[in-house]
């Protein structure tokens, strides 16, 4: 019986809600439960977003993610607040383009991932996101490019299906850096 | 597995409602519940049923009580501030005996207060919410499915009922995505002969109509309605136990409160603690059965809550002062942490 | 041979309007248009607050009784439920309307919502007793306004059918009295075109009738029948204000 939670967070615009729907997705697909839940309010115009989402093999009591198993870090203020509330033994990964200070536990495991130049090198400057998500599954050992396509293939509307393979290639050069 | 989609529990509302044969929706934008009028006006145009946004809380209300009127299933949602505005005509619908379906996506009060989750429309969600003697069906989701599943059920009862009922949700479950599934059955509107849709000729007028100015009338009317919302408490209470059996402890807790409550439950067990949990579905009517049994055992209630103490009223009441209740609450938009509510199980495991 | 008969539409009973009060005019107007019309079985009509509250009773056709200044919103309801074949009206009274209902006017209109709306301009409140009504005239002595409606503290009537002509929303508007025959006859004309607008879907139809309320002006009936003339039409003058068909037709 396993359960995994995760906190995404970031800035608002930097696809933090998407990386955490695609994720929710990835474990619909696998039959897993799962619960995704956003902040919301005005910090989703520029301020700080983050969202909880939770992977499990039962049922899931609070959809709400207190302390993280896996945080994703997007800027400095979400490395800031949440750093101290991951599981001892879990994992930080962080966009070392945007932050430049290195991670003060030693408790945890940490991916120091450049995701936003790698990004911006690949010609996906929008897709700093999925990089990191690439990233995070190999880490994991769930890389799994199957269930991607098809997960993928959930989470982007018909009317955007030419995202489908920049969103893949994405995390391809996140999972092989 | 296969049927099973990813929404946000608002979006599943929306979409039960549209499989429950509610083809009107009115609303006016409100956070954290305007998913569901994003999604009626989306989908309305298409299966040609009517989304309106309407001018304000107070005209989206009584359109619905045009529409039920006329003899149709119909739905409007709001969040807390919205709620209050819809009260007169929720009044209105209840006093002229209309069945409809009233979305309330808690957030935190009073006034315009913050827009993150809360249970603080409680009282005025069981005990009325308008003026007169009267009560609406309230149904309390714990998750996702729920969302959608006793959307489907407020539509049932509404019309099996003649009264209006509510959803009481809130922002957490509002805003958050789990699996749902829509195969559900859905017991069709039955036959309306009191609905003001055109006497075709062929029947006396019919009035729809809340007001009735001879006192000994006005009482028989109040006196009938009650009778049947006995019959409404008699019949269709619902709650969930879990590992009440053997607990010496008993939390209680609905909506947001209860998935927290669980996880909290969960961890008491781990330490040998005998705690269970019980969360009500319907919270009117209120499920008093199963607090006054588990009075009978427990030793000690605890009642979790986002706000300042609302249902535990209703749990006072049910365990009838044969054991002590008390509050594990936050308030203003904060949601009790599992550490929170287990050491308060902790503390009175040991006899504090 | 029968010369003159009560309107199928209307009821068979006594209404409890005040001797000399144009409510009875009205409803009688309404029920031979309906009548005249054919569309009593397909009409459902709105009863607001205020004098008028018990309209519910007086006609023949399905009833509901709307919430104060509620109407125009339940009657977007009744509509939008069935919109090829309810016919659905408002019956309100200025306080109804013009006030607590602004809101609900000003946008069903705004919506060119298919609907007709009669609507009684007495310039005051009557079921309560004879307070200050949004369409009280400057000086007007009420129960609210014991010394006169003091415009500087109470602000000015709101003349309902020129705002609403401001709308690009609404399909006709009219304003009418029935304080004579030819009055009468005139009024009939402009609800029977309000009814007939919303059979042929081309939307919002109001007509204000302005009427008297001899009880709580303090007049006798026929002075209130003149009081209409002298003091009310120069304030809010009869006419036309909007007919959008008519205007394109030219």
């Amino acid at each position: 019986m396993k359960t995994t939670k995760y906190l995404f967070s970031g800035f608002g615009g930097q696809g933090i809600l998407f990386s955490g729907k695609f994720l929710a997705y990835k474990g619909l697909t696998e039959d897993k439960q799962v619960s995704w839940l956003p902040s919301y309010g005005p910090e989703m115009r520029g301020g700080t977003a983050s969202c909880s989402v939770i992977i499990s093999d039962e049922l899931i009591g609070s959809p709400i993610v207190d302390s993280p198993d896996v945080l994703v870090a997007m800027n400095l203020p979400s490395l800031d607040k949440f750093e101290k509330t991951v599981k001892a033994g879990g994992t930080i990964i962080l966009d070392s383009t945007l932050i430049e200070r290195k991670v003060e536990r030693t408790d945890v495991e940490v991916v120091y991932l450049p995701a936003t130049r790698l990004a911006n090198e690949n010609g996906c400057p929008t897709l700093a996101n999925m990089i990191i998500v690439g990233k995070l599954l190999k880490v994991a050992g769930e890389y799994d490019e199957k269930s991607i396509e098809e997960t993928l293939k959930k989470v982007i509307s018909a009317k955007r299906a030419d995202m489908l393979e920049v969103n893949k290639k994405a995390m391809q050069i996140g999972a092989e850096f | 597995m296969a049927n099973k989609v990813l929404m946000k529990g608002n979006e599943a509302i929306a979409e039960a409602a549209i499989k429950a044969g509610c083809m009107h929706y009115f609303g006016y934008p409100i956070t954290p519940q305007t998913e569901i009028a994003a999604y009626m006006a989306k989908r309305m145009p298409k299966i040609g049923g009517t989304f309106l946004q309407a001018e304000s809380e107070i005209a989206a209300i009584n359109m619905v009580y045009g529409v039920s009127a006329a003899g149709y299933r119909v739905m409007t949602s709001s969040s807390s501030p919205g709620i209050s505005l819809k009260s007169e005509g929720i009044s209105y619908l209840a006093g002229a005996d209309l069945p409809a379906v009233i979305i309330n996506v808690q957030r935190g009060g009073p006034g315009l207060g913050g827009i993150q989750p809360s249970q603080s429309d409680y009282f005025q969600a069981t005990k009325g919410g308008g003026h007169g003697d009267f009560h609406l069906i309230v149904l309390a989701p714990g998750n996702v499915q729920e969302m959608a599943s006793l959307t489907v059920k407020a539509f049932e009862l509404a019309d099996k009922y003649r009264m209006p009922a509510m959803i009481l949700a809130d922002g957490t479950m509002g805003q958050m995505m789990e699996p749902v599934e829509f195969d559900f059955d859905v017991t069709p509107a039955p036959e309306k002969p009191w609905a003001t849709n055109g006497t075709k000729m062929q029947r006396k007028h019919n009035i729809v109509n809340s007001l009735s100015l001879v006192p000994e009338e006005l009482e028989k009317f109040n006196f009938e309605r009650f009778e049947r919302y006995a019959q409404v408490e008699e019949n269709e209470v619902m709650y969930d136990e879990y590992l009440c059996d053997d607990a010496e402890i008993l939390v209680t807790a609905y909506g947001i409160a209860s998935r927290v409550t669980k996880n909290a439950v969960d961890e008491a067990r781990k330490k040998g603690i005998k705690v269970g949990l019980i969360r009500p579905i319907t919270v009117w009517p209120f499920p008093k059965k199963p607090f006054a049994k588990m009075a009978e055992k427990v030793k000690h209630v605890i009642c979790v809550e986002l706000s300042m103490g609302q249902m535990i009223e209703d749990v006072k009441l049910a365990v009838e002062c044969k054991v002590p209740v008390t509050l594990c609450n936050r308030s203003g938009g904060m949601i009790p942490s599992t550490e929170q509510i287990l050491a308060e199980i902790e503390k009175y495991a040991k006899g504090e | 041979m029968v010369v003159f008969d009560k309107p199928k539409s209307l009821a068979d009973i006594s209404m409890h309007y005040c001797p000399g009060c144009t409510h009875g005019i009205v409803h009688r107007l309404v029920a031979e248009v309906i009548d005249e019309l054919g569309i009593e079985g397909r009409t459902i009509g709105i009863a607001p607050v205020g004098c008028s509250v018990m309209a519910y009773n007086y006609f023949n056709c399905d009833m509901i009784e709307a919430a104060h200044g509620r109407a125009p919103a339940v009657a977007t309801g009744v509509k939008r439920a069935n919109p090829d074949e309810h016919i659905v009206f408002t019956y309100q009274g200025d306080g109804d309307l013009a006030s607590i209902g602004m809101a609900e006017t000003v946008h069903s209109a705004a919506r060119n919502e298919n609907i007709t709306i009669i609507f009684i301009n007495n310039a005051i409140y009557g079921m309560t007793g004879g307070q200050m009504a949004p369409t009280s005239l400057p000086g007007q002595v009420t129960q609210t306004s014991p010394y006169g409606r003091d415009v500087n503290a109470c602000g000015f009537p709101v003349r309902v059918c020129e705002m609403l002509a401001t709308l690009d929303g609404p399909e006709y508007l009219e304003r009418v009295t029935v304080n004579s025959v030819k009055a009468i006859k005139n009024a009939k004309k402009a609800i029977k075109k309000a009814f007939q607008n919303q059979i042929d879907k081309k939307g919002f139809s109001l007509v204000e009738v302005l009427s008297t309320c001899p009880t709580n002006w303090g007049m006798t009936p026929k002075d209130a029948l003149k009081w209409v003339d002298e003091k009310m039409i120069p304030y809010y003058p009869l006419g036309v204000y909007k007919d959008r068909s008519a205007k394109e037709d030219k």
